[in-house]
Parts: C-alpha cells; structure tokens; sequence
C-alpha cells in the first residue's frame, strides 16, 4: 500500500493540480510572496507589509470587517432574491415564507443584522482612519471615496429597510423620505420652490418633486416598493462595488495600509 | 433604587445629555487618566453594571429588547470601547514623543513582514470571530416583522430607521429643510472637506492627541455628540408625540407637553414692543435675517483675530474662511439647541409663507 505523502507528491504532480496551482505549498520566503502575487483575491495585498499595519490595535480589521459584510449581504442578498416578489402583493407574505418555509430561514436575519452591523463597522472605520490622520497627504482622495461609500452603505440599508413591506418599514421610509419634501426649490415644501412658477402655475408640486422622484408617487406604495428594490438590489451594490475597487485601489497607490511615512 | 432611577431619568433629558456629552469631549479627551486600562475596565464594569441594573425595569427592558433597537447597544459599547482604544495609543505616543522618542507605529513602521501568513492570518480570525459573532446573533433574535403595511394607520411614534434618528431628533430644533437636507448635505462634504482643511501634517499615519488637537476635538464632538447622543436620545428616550421620557419612564402617549416656543418676530414685536405683528413678512422677520446673517458675517474675523489666529495664518484665507463656514454650520446647531432650552425659541426666521424657517 502507497503512503500517503506518496499519494500526495502524485496528485501535485497531475496536469490538474498544477493548472490549479503554480507554486509549491508556501512554506519558504518565495513561496509566501508567490502565493500572494498569484492569487487574485490576495494580490489585493501587496506581499510585505510593515508590520504597525497589522497589529489589530491599529487598524482594528475594520475596513476589512466591512467588505466582508459587504460580501455576507451580497451572498444573503441572493438567496433572499429567490424567493421576495416586490409586489404589494406577495411581499409581506414572501417575508413570513422566508421565515417559515425555507430551508435555513435565518438568511432574513443574517441580512437584517449584517446591514445594521456593517453601519457601525464603516462609521468605526472612519473613526480609526481620522484618529490616525491617514486622510492626510497623499490619502484626500481616497477618504473622500470613503465618504461616499459610507454615505451608500447607509443607502442600501435605508433602501432595504422597506422591502419586508410592514408597517415598521413604510413608516420609517414614510418619515425618511418626508425630508425631501423640504429640500430646497426641489421639494414642494421646500424654501424657494413658490419662486419657481410660470404665471400663477408652479413647477414644483407634490406630483414632480424630488420626493416624488424618490418615491414613483405622491406616497410610499407600489411604485417606490419597485423603485427601492431594483436600487437596493442593483444599482447602489454596482456602484458601490466600483468605489470599493478605486477605494482599493488606491489604498495600494497612495502607500499602502497607512503608517507614518 | 427609586430615587436613582428618577435621577437617571432627569439626567438624561435632552440638554443634560447633550451638554454632559460635549463636556466629556471637551474635557475628557484631555484628561489623561481617563484613558487607562483602569479607567477603561471601570467604564466597562460601569456600563455592565447599569445595563444589568436597568433590566429589572419593564420599562427599560421593552425599549432596549426592540429587534431593531439591539444595533444601538452595541453602537454605544464600541464606539466607547474604540474611543478609548484610539485615545488611550494617543496618549501613550504623546508620552514617547515627549520623552524624545517617537509613535510606536514609527518604529514599526520600518519593520515589513510577509502578508501570507502574518496578515492574513490575523484577518481570518477576524472574519471568523465577526461571522460566530453574527451567526449567534441571527439565531438568537428574531428580524422584527409587525403588521402588514398600512398607509391608513401610522404608529406613534413613526421613526426612521434608527441610523438617521439622529436627523430626526435634529427635527425638534430646526426644520426638514435644515434639518433633514441642508445639513446632511453640509455633513457629507465637509467630511469629504476634511483633507483640504486641515494642513496639519503632523500626526499622519499613528495615533496622537496632542499634536492635533483641535481636529480631534472637533471630530470628536460631531461624532460622539452630534450624531451618537442624538441617535441615543432618539431611539431610547423619544415617545409618542416625539415626547422625552426617561428610560425607566413609561411611554404614555397622553403625555402632554406645554407648546411654549415663541419666534423671534413675536419676542420683539408682540412681548417688548407691544404692537403686534407687522403684515409684511419681511419688515416681521428682518431682525431675525439680520441675526442669521450676522451669524455668518462676524465670527469669522473675529475668530481670525482670537481663537483661530494660528489656523488664519496656516491656511490662507480661502481656506480659512471654508474652515470657519463649516465650523460655524456644525456650531449653529448646538446654538439653536441652547436657545431653545433656555429661551423657548421656536425660529429666529419664521416665514411660513415659503417655507423658510430657521
């Protein structure tokens, strides 16, 4: 009978596992660099790293706390998607399945308190990325893309937060979105708007604001189920996840993890 | 135990909580002994202890217990814990640095190590502790649903979500327009604004207070008190009607509260010069637009003069004066906050006609 360590020197001497891998199992300094520049998940990382950049008291992992959130709600995301209809429909009665009839129903739960914890993982981010000063030099940009990524994060949860389609989330949007009724010369309430008229017509009313606009409509109904949804689901995760790599990206650029230069 | 509990509740209405806060800040940060392992394992001990105590209260209990309302426990024991974490290297850098040397993290800073397998180690065991951290929490609290939406019955209180509750509690003293869009706006860039105002290069890249104190200061009180508090007080202590009670209070909704803010117009027209109100908007409301703009047109010299001089000639005046607009913003609500508490002031601007309330 073969060995096992035999049986294993054969399988890495496979035309597969080679495909697979380039390099030897890392066990010497070329190895440990090889593994990082060969494989695209980890070349997010350059291959040394000094060493304040990865003491946890430091940076507190948060920013990589928060993509992997970002990750778990894109995977939670999905599954959830199999089975809501954002319908006035079926949406709350797709909530209750969600908890009752599907296999592993805490998915709805891992979603819910991955959002709320990813909120406070990005403020806390912020927080440890000012107390270090690393916005300085050569990193403006790159915090001010920070800023927009966490004014999304609170998008998407703020987008979400309608879809179980109760009384809970109509009326958290309801309050939310009452604000934009005062935006100024945009919302119908809003200072300036009476200014905005041709002859005794206005331009600004409660059918055109940017309420309205939010919304699909002059309250939270169909339209802004719809409207919540295909933000929440696509268009704010596509553009967050563009910001996140030039966010990345230019962590890399500008010096890397920061450290006093 | 009683009369602990009516004093928690009278301690922590809105202008005792929001000035004990900014005191903390003001002071706290710099006093060195608060930020200790000692000081850090009383606070913990402290906050336990409360929590644990404020349980026995059904009162409490069916505040703090609400699914969506756990976030926020955990919002105020980290962002304690990482206050202290962060002020607590701070001090001990400063103290090297004083002592001639230099931040821990410069010395480490020289030193590389393999990412694979240093850092991703370390990242591993964050991801896994976060993922046994959220799984437990999903399992052992249920995601909240209430009754199917019904546009014909809104629940008292109606609040947004808890993160902008903050904004919301911001609606007591200034109107949607400020409240809910102008100064989230002015939020969003002056953070993005936060770069290009401060020139100060020290301290970039390890943790320290003293060479950069007053961005600290700032930060920390827009942070902490400004937006923290005022989610606190807005999830926790705000009732039907938008009501304060207390948390061990009972959420009454026929709580009655005396409406007695006054504008400005009517202080001077109807309280000191007895006449009445004028028909014109304008000619009713020119004293207040006057104090607004003033607001805006006479600190910023003054200050440039006094307690900004140095910053007036590091900056420049372009600079400068983005500095003091945004400094003066985030002021401004604090100032209608003390003006309420203390002069029952509605609006110093009130010109409903346009919807133009400040």
């Amino acid at each position: 009978m073969p060995k096992t360590s035999d049986l294993m020197d054969q399988v890495k001497r496979t035309q597969v596992w080679r495909s697979l891998f380039r390099h030897d199992i890392p066990r010497d300094e070329r190895g440990r660099a090889q593994v990082v520049l060969t494989n695209i998940f980890l070349h997010l990382h350059p291959v040394r790293t000094p060493k304040s950049g990865i003491r946890v008291r430091y940076t507190w992992c948060m920013g990589g706390l928060t993509f992997f959130i970002f990750m778990v709600e894109v995977v939670t995301g999905i599954m959830l998607m199999f089975y809501y209809r954002p319908t006035l429909e079926y949406a709350y009665t797709d909530i209750i399945d969600l908890g009752e009839q599907v296999p592993l129903g805490i998915m709805r739960e891992i979603h819910r308190w991955g959002a709320h914890l990813m909120i406070i993982t990005v403020w806390l981010h912020m927080l440890r990325v000012f107390m270090t000063g690393s916005y300085k030099p050569p990193r403006e940009f790159n915090w001010a893309i920070g800023v927009i990524l966490l004014l999304l994060t609170l998008m998407l949860s703020f987008t979400g937060y309608l879809l179980p389609w109760d009384q809970l989330a109509i009326w958290a949007i309801t309050v939310g979105s009452n604000m934009a009724r005062a935006t100024p010369f945009l919302g119908h309430e809003g200072p300036g708007a009476a200014f905005l008229k041709i002859g005794d017509v206005g331009l600004v009313h409660a059918g055109n604001d940017a309420r309205f606009g939010l919304l699909a409509g002059r309250f939270v109904g169909e339209g802004a189920l719809l409207r919540f949804y295909v933000l929440h689901c696509l268009a704010i995760p596509f553009i967050a996840t563009i910001l996140m790599a030039v966010h990345f990206w230019r962590v890399r650029k500008d010096g890397g993890i920061s450290g006093p230069m | 135990m009683e009369a602990f509990k009516s004093l928690i509740n009278w301690l922590s209405a809105p202008e005792k909580l929001i000035g004990l806060s900014t005191v903390f800040v003001l002071v706290g940060l710099r006093t060195r002994q608060l930020w200790t392992n000692l000081a850090g394992l009383i606070g913990l001990v402290a906050f336990v202890v409360f929590f644990l105590f404020s349980f026995q209260d059904p009162n409490f209990r069916i505040i703090v217990t609400k699914p969506d309302n756990v976030p926020i426990v955990l919002l105020f024991l980290f962002v304690g814990f990482f206050m202290w974490l962060s002020m607590k290297q701070a001090w001990e850098n400063d103290e090297r640095i004083a002592a001639g040397g230099e931040p821990i993290e410069k010395s480490e800073y020289k030193e590389k190590v393999l990412t694979w397998p240093h850092l991703v180690y370390i990242e591993l065991i964050c991801l896994v502790l976060m993922t046994v951290g959220l799984l437990l929490w999903s399992i052992l609290i249920q995601a909240p649903l209430e009754e199917p939406a019904n546009p014909a019955k809104t629940p008292n209180p109606s609040k947004a979500p808890w993160y902008f509750l903050g904004l919301q509690e911001m609606l007591v003293y200034y109107d949607p327009w400020i409240a809910g869009v102008v100064l989230p706006t002015l939020v969003i860039v002056g953070l993005m604004a936060i770069p290009y105002i401060d020139r100060n290069t020290k301290g970039a890249g390890y943790y320290t207070f003293k060479e950069r104190p007053f961005a600290i200061t700032v930060f920390m009180f827009g942070f902490v008190v400004l937006w923290v508090a005022l989610i606190v007080i807005g999830t926790f202590l705000r009732g039907p009607n938008w009501n304060f009670f207390g948390p061990y209070e009972y959420w009454d909704g026929h709580k009655l509260e005396a409406l007695v803010n006054v504008n400005l117009s009517e202080f001077i027209y109807v309280k000191w010069m007895g006449t009445g109100l004028p028909q014109f908007w304008l000619v009713r409301e020119v004293w207040g637009l006057i104090l607004v703009a003033l607001y805006f047109v006479l600190p910023p010299p003054i200050l440039a003069r006094t307690l900004f001089k140095d910053f007036y000639k590091q900056l420049g005046i372009e600079r400068y004066s983005i500095l003091v607009m945004f400094f003066l913003c985030m002021v401004a609500l604090p100032v209608k906050m003390m003006l309420r508490w203390f002069f029952n002031l509605k609006y110093i601007v009130a010109i409903p006609e346009y919807f133009l309330n400040v």
